[in-house]
């Protein structure tokens, strides 16, 4: 369960307010996609969510609780570039977040630790189609494939809210498009949460279940830093009880092809409910 | 006709070419020793390439008659000796302390500007200063290295952490890595290969540096015996000491870029 909340944020830069008074409740397993014109705040209110600045007024709250005041682990992060390590292998890469959290002082895991976790990682990578790609240097790879393993790399902590920071505007509309698919996927498997910014409305409407749009409602020509942007739409782009009864469709249908394979085989309550609609859920 | 800069040489012209001023100064040199020598056997100034091996066989084979060393080598070692434990402890410095100064803002803000000036300050013109703190052995020959080569180091390596991208620095915390954490496994490697380029380029420097506190007060050293037989006009020994501290300097600079490759392969790929 992760719910973000953010509660009256402004954030100021001396006179210039670029967010005024952002609020917006985000249940569980959202993909919430942040759109607007350049230079108007998307990053920065994706910045204010991964802690990267703090907020002028209001807070932030991750499940009832306020966020840390710095990066932490609960948040991943995948950026437009320089998201990986370029002096560690695709593989080592992606192992050192784990590595990091139990081995404080050498980073570093070794016997079975070791194994056990290079097992976790190699299968994420397959995951996202890097396997065969794990002995190599992020600079030996194309860009989709950087961005597969910054994925990757920051899928192996579990964080509860995955930031993408218009990860796919660097690549072509063909690597694009195998991306939407991959992230979709990713999405449905961890059953996160993930905010991400673009300035390509289609990519917004094809990923996210929920869209907003940041924008400057009032503008003042003598002085335009006198006011902010703020949330100007908000948009179910997929409705929760749609996802939700065709999630529960698609269970339903594999729970069928199964039992009609295995014949014998008793029927199981997890066959009838695998999703269970939550009450209260829109 | 194509223009000038549209003709790469091929392999072979561009070794010959890049061989060609050095055998130009070499002839020059044998012409002007060949002329001079005609008119005066005794002249010292362009030595013939004989006296050069007589002197070079005097020092390297034969023991020196007052401190029964076998000069050369004892002078190799000595100068080599100084410039490795004051370039080590100018590098060690530049990694530990530049990766502070460079990664702890607070750290940042009171050591930048005194770095700064003492990088500023010329080293020779301290050298006195040092004679007289250190007295004239060993160590202030080395602390005048380390005095001129490290605030060089260290500012190198601040300016090379600020430079790693932010997100890279972001997403190391979003990993969960402590300062520590990040500061050995994403900061450290990262600015190892541009400290060891540094060290190449600093090369230079600190010959210049052993080679001006050899020539003041040393018991020996290459540049402590360029000096000394420099009253007696000894071009015969003095042009195959520079050769040779030419010679140390290239081999030092290839083998460190040779170390870069070896031990930082993925920093190669960074420039393709």
């Amino acid at each position: 369960m992760t719910a973000i909340k953010i509660d009256k944020v402004w954030k100021e830069y001396g006179d210039t307010i670029v967010l005024e008074n952002v609020s917006l409740d985000l249940p569980d397993h959202e993909f919430l996609v942040i759109i607007g014109p350049s230079g108007v705040g998307k990053t920065t209110l994706l910045r204010l969510l991964l802690s990267q600045e703090t907020p002028t007024r209001g807070e932030i709250l991750i499940d009832g609780k306020p966020i840390a005041s710095e990066p932490t682990a609960d948040r991943g992060v995948v950026f437009q570039r320089y998201s990986v390590f370029p002096h560690k292998t695709v593989l080592g890469n992606v192992m050192l977040g784990p590595q990091w959290a139990q081995a404080p002082l050498l980073g570093r895991f070794f016997g079975k630790k070791h194994r056990e976790l290079k097992e976790r990682a190699m299968a994420l990578l397959q995951r996202v189609g890097l396997g065969a790609a794990a002995d190599k240097y992020p600079q030996q790879l194309s860009g989709g494939m950087q961005q597969r393993l910054a994925i990757a790399q920051a899928l192996i902590m579990k964080p509860k809210v995955l930031l993408l920071d218009e990860p796919f505007g660097a690549l072509d509309p063909g690597t694009r498009k195998a991306m939407h698919v991959l992230v979709r996927e990713l999405w449905e498997e961890h059953a996160m949460t993930i905010v991400m910014v673009t300035h390509d409305l289609a990519e917004a409407f094809a990923l996210g279940t929920r869209v907003i749009a940041v924008d400057r409602p009032r503008r003042d020509p003598q002085a335009p830093e006198r006011y902010g942007a703020t949330i100007t739409s908000n948009f179910e782009a997929k409705c929760r009880v749609v996802r939700e009864s065709e999630r529960f469709e698609a269970a339903r249908a594999k729970a069928r092809q199964d039992h009609g394979q295995s014949g014998a085989s008793p029927p199981s309550a997890a066959m009838i409910h695998p999703f269970p609609l939550k009450a209260g859920a829109a | 006709m194509r223009r000038i800069i549209n003709y790469p040489p091929a392999r072979g012209q561009k070794l010959i070419l890049g061989l060609l001023p050095f055998l130009a100064i070499l002839l020059i040199y044998l012409m002007a020793s060949e002329a001079r020598l005609a008119i005066n056997p005794g002249d010292k100034l362009i030595p013939s390439f004989s006296s050069f091996t007589a002197a070079m066989e005097r020092l390297m084979a034969q023991p020196d008659r007052s401190s029964g060393q076998y000069l050369f080598w004892f002078d190799t070692y000595l100068s080599l000796w100084r410039l490795c434990v004051g370039l080590g402890i100018s590098a060690l410095l530049g990694c530990v302390f530049g990766i502070l100064i460079g990664f702890i803002p607070h750290l940042r803000a009171m050591f930048e500007p005194v770095l700064a000036a003492l990088s500023l300050v010329p080293p020779l013109a301290v050298l006195p200063i040092l004679f007289i703190i250190f007295g004239l052995g060993e160590v202030s020959k080395i602390v005048l290295i380390v005095f001129g080569i490290a605030p060089f180091l260290i500012r190198d390596v601040v300016l090379r952490v600020e430079s790693l991208p932010r997100e890279q620095i972001i997403k190391a915390q979003t990993l969960g890595g402590s300062t520590w954490q990040m500061m050995t496994h994403v900061v450290l490697p990262q600015v190892m290969p541009n400290l060891i380029n540094s060290v190449r380029l600093s090369l230079g420097a600190t010959w210049l540096f052993v080679i001006a506190a050899e020539a003041i007060t040393a018991e020996g050293g290459l540049g402590y015996r360029i000096f000394l037989v420099r009253r007696y006009l000894a071009m015969d020994v003095i042009l195959p000491y520079v050769a040779w501290i030419t010679l140390l300097a290239f081999l030092m600079d290839y083998g460190l870029r040779r170390l870069n490759t070896f031990a930082f392969p993925w920093a190669a790929l960074k420039e393709s």
